[in-house]
């Protein structure tokens, strides 16, 4: 099965119905992608389709088609992302730091709809992902350097 | 910790001409010499390399000890590159992240290691340059001489240093506080880089040659017996490749350093070895296996709840579990008596990071890849249960994605081993979250019955509790035991306590400022009731129950946490009202506030350090609650090592202790943990997450930790913010918010 992950044709040899976790972790080695809860309820599995947030926990192979899948190790190519990533490292947003993967790719999606996000878009577009350290402060703060930077 | 071992400073010359200094143990905990450690590289090319040792668990601690270092050896912070260590007590000391207990036990050991590296190099260069080492100043990893004009970066004397008798650390005078240039200051942590990018750092990401992913079927009741599995179905699955039976029970009776008498581990099941995670999880399902009997098989909540109720209703045993002074005259003099019951459940640590391991053994050695708080007691256990040495398991130690006390524990080391050679490959046990739930340490639950006695004033002469938890054959878990020192014991004189034990037979454990964490919820739940019921300000009532700023001793016969804090620094009323004044003066205690709207304050005790925080929280006519902003101030003593993880643990433990409150809840149903994932879990999200304002006072105490004392306060406050909002009171956690409705 081919694939497009982070603007690069991939052979995936999975399961049509493998979850694209998971075959992002463990048929590809790209670990950047983190497992949490398995079920759409934590955000730390977020990666982007045609540059919308998603659950790859959730997301068989299959049903990715010709998307174009961005990870966080290919964050880094889009403007906002390196934004975010410095203002993240500046900032000292993370604590033990596994979820933040999800939480960038998630706010990477809000700033490039939203360049400057209020507080309300910012609690709708990230509450979906959970920080069991609760850094949430900081990803806000994060987030509005970012928006400014 | 200290006294059980010996270290001595010693250098190494690297091949190239460097310096490597670190220490060499020896003692009863490594009965031969270890090897040495290499705390600190100076390299011939300029390197500063400085070894992080203690295991990082999102507590900020692969920065901070660094940072204590690098301060003394008076190098600047971007100079440095900080390598993570193994996990190996022999070599590196005590590797532990448990008990806020790091920065307390180790602040002067990190910067005396760094100052002996200075005093090399300045040897070296007095001998190079034949000048008296006192007219050598340093600086950004420089040496110089004023009065010849000579200078040399620390790599040319390096070499040199690697030959200097290192000298007895604690003859070195350290730094002035005022001469500090990295400790201090908002260091950001030295992975956030490699976090951001999505560089493999977590034990879930390693990823070994020749790996394969295993899942484990086991009875989600403690002890259960397999029943039925359908192995043909699993071996279907694609990817899948192997099962292996696993009955082993371990009851793990070594010294460890969780404190626990003895870890019993489980490795009983149906181990699913497959080419991923994925299959091998769908592979374990297939299974469909049923289990039946099991240790814990009676366990209910709705059983417990009858059963503490009853032990209320029958009153107390004997002996009292705590008795200082005469609670029950005090309280028969009373004016007026106030009483109440509080109950917690229990709570699992919900780390985002589930339960793994990755393990390979090979020809009688282990190597692992684990995310542990405490890699020492991971490598003895798995020694313990494959009967090998503890030298020949090697541990690398990887990032926790988040600990919060679950990974204390080492039974999923344990079950990765006895799999991983059972398939004769390196093997990455995976846990799914349901798992991660089903077979958590957990908090235990307890209750408690409380009495008071005021004075003519309202003031409390007398307290009385019983106190219902878990153990097992009547005697208290360690993990439920409130200990005889905590407050309000000392600060009220008569105070009596009785028990009830309750059985449990699954598995307890520690959770972030565990005790504290539910305890004082209890005794600042009860006090803002004693305050209310004779209508006093809830701020001046804590004042005036503090009384004058002194330090309450603490008795010999008192055990546990606070034990070390007996030696130095008693529980100091002086220092809890500082906190409690700051704290009110930040959040502008008595402003008028909106109907419906409420300010709660607390207090709390843990972990060496003393927090207080206001609350400020709206009542919706629905019964739900937000909360506006927090205000907490915070001492823990002199130094705050990294300003910047300090207020980020503080802000988190805070968040945290918030979403505990409003919805979190462990229960059994027939011997099992009801609860499968965060959706009947749940942790605070972004749009619950307040403003949270942190002020450290700095006083003139010793530098203590910060990964759990902001926790036990917040509930509380919230409890006490609901209490003026809405004239009701909260005495269970997690709230009921539809006893709020309007």
């Amino acid at each position: 099965m081919k694939l497009n992950i982070n603007g690069k044709p991939v052979e995936v040899a999975a399961e049509p119905d493998m979850p694209l976790l998971w075959a992002l972790r463990d048929v590809l080695g790209m670990t950047g992608t983190k497992f949490g809860c398995g079920a759409s309820f934590c955000g730390a599995c977020t990666v982007q389709l045609d540059g919308e947030p998603i659950r790859s926990c959730q997301t068989p192979v299959s049903a990715v088609g010709t998307g174009k899948i961005t990870t966080i190790e290919g964050l880094s190519a889009s403007a906002w992302g390196r934004k975010l990533q410095d203002a993240w490292v500046a900032l000292d947003v993370p604590q033990c730091g596994y979820c933040q993967a999800g939480q960038l790719l998630a706010a990477e999606a809000l700033l490039r709809t939203t360049p400057k996000p209020s507080d309300a878009d910012i609690d709708a577009a990230m509450s979906g992902n959970l920080c069991r350290c609760a850094t949430y402060t900081r990803i806000r703060a994060a987030i509005k350097q970012a928006a400014v930077s | 910790m200290k006294a059980s071992r010996r270290e001595v400073l010693k250098a190494a010359a690297l091949a190239g001409g460097g310096l490597s200094l670190g220490w060499q143990l020896s003692g009863a905990k490594a009965s031969v010499p270890g090897a040495l450690s290499a705390f600190v590289i100076i390299g011939a090319d300029g390197s500063i390399r400085i070894t992080a040792h203690q295991p990082e668990i999102g507590q900020g601690v692969k920065t901070s000890f660094p940072m204590m270092i690098a301060e003394e050896l008076d190098v600047d912070w971007n100079q440095v590159t900080v390598e993570q260590a193994p996990g190996n007590r022999a070599v590196y000391g005590v590797q532990l992240a448990g008990g806020s207990s790091a920065t307390p036990t180790q602040f002067e050991r990190m910067r005396r290691l760094g100052a002996s590296a200075r005093a090399m190099l300045i040897a070296a260069a007095a001998k190079a340059w034949n000048v008296p080492a006192a007219e050598i100043t340093t600086g950004s990893a420089m040496l110089h001489h004023k009065a010849s004009g000579r200078s040399a970066r620390y790599a040319e004397m390096a070499e040199a240093a690697a030959s200097v008798t290192p000298p007895k650390p604690e003859s070195l005078a350290l730094k002035d506080p005022a001469q500090f240039k990295i400790l201090g200051r908002r260091i950001p942590g030295v992975d956030n880089r490699k976090v951001v990018t999505g560089a493999p750092l977590f034990g879930i990401d390693a990823r070994p040659p020749g790996l394969m992913y295993a899942a484990f079927a086991k009875s989600p009741v403690f002890g259960g017996k397999l029943k039925s599995a359908n192995k043909a179905a699993a071996l279907a699955v694609p990817g899948v490749k192997a099962l292996f039976d696993i009955a082993e029970r371990r009851d793990l009776k070594t010294e460890i350093d969780v404190g626990l008498p003895g870890i019993e581990v489980l490795p009983q099941g149906i181990a699913v070895i497959a080419t991923n995670s994925w299959a091998a999880l769908r592979g374990r399902d297939a299974l469909a296996a049923e289990w039946e009997g099991g240790d814990a098989a009676f366990q209910s909540s709705e059983a417990w709840e009858a059963a503490a109720t009853r032990a209320w209703a029958d009153g107390a045993q004997k002996p009292a579990y705590i008795n200082h002074g005469d609670a029950p005259a005090k309280m028969a003099g009373a004016t007026r008596r106030v009483k109440a019951d509080y109950r917690y459940p229990f709570l699992s640590h919900a780390a985002l990071e589930p339960i793994n391991a990755t393990a390979h053994v090979k020809d009688g050695k282990a190597e692992l890849w684990l995310s542990t708080q405490t890699p020492e007691d991971a490598r003895r256990m798995v020694a313990l249960a494959l009967g090998i040495k503890v030298e020949d398991v090697t541990l690398h130690l990887m990032r926790s994605g988040g600990g919060f006390g679950r990974r204390l524990m080492n039974d999923f080391a344990v079950e990765a081993a006895v799999i991983a050679k059972a398939a004769g490959v390196p093997v990455k046990l995976q846990w799914d979250r349901g798992q991660d739930f089903a077979h958590d340490w957990l908090r235990p639950a307890g209750w408690h019955r409380l009495e008071a006695g005021l004075d003519a004033n309202g003031n409390i002469i007398a307290w009385h509790d019983h106190f219902v938890s878990f153990g097992k054959d009547g005697v208290l878990n360690p993990t439920a035991v409130i200990d005889a020192s905590l407050f309000p014991s000392g600060v009220i004189r008569d105070y009596r306590a009785d028990l009830t034990v309750l059985p449990f037979a699954s598995t307890l454990g520690w959770l972030r400022a565990p005790i504290n964490n539910a305890f004082g919820f209890v005794t600042q739940g009860f006090i803002d009731e004693c305050a209310a019921a004779v209508g006093r300000d809830p701020l001046e009532y804590r004042r005036t129950l503090l009384g004058t700023p002194r330090a309450i001793p603490i008795a010999e016969e008192f055990s546990g946490e606070t034990k070390q804090d007996a030696k130095g620094t008693p529980y100091n009323t002086g220092r809890m009202r500082g906190v409690l004044d700051k704290a009110a003066a930040m959040a502008g205690w008595g402003r008028k506030l909106p109907a419906r709207r409420g300010m709660g304050i607390a207090f709390h005790f843990s972990h060496l350090g003393y927090f207080a925080n206001v609350v400020e929280a709206s009542v919706a006519a629905d019964g739900s609650v937000t909360v506006h902003g927090i205000w907490v101030a915070a001492d823990i003593g002199k130094h705050i090592v990294n300003l910047s993880g300090a207020e980020n643990q503080v802000q988190g433990s805070v968040i945290d202790a918030l979403g505990a409150a409003m919805g979190q809840r462990i229960s059994f149903a027939d011997g099992a943990v009801e609860q499968k994932n965060y959706g009947d879990f749940p942790l605070a999200r972004m749009n619950e997450a307040p403003p949270v304002e942190v002020a450290f006072l700095s006083t003139d105490y010793p530098t203590t930790g910060l990964g759990e004392p902001a926790y036990p306060s917040v509930a509380p406050a919230l409890a006490a913010a609901i209490f003026q909002a809405t004239g009701k009171r909260l005495r269970q956690l997690p709230f009921d918010t539809e006893l709020l409705k309007a």
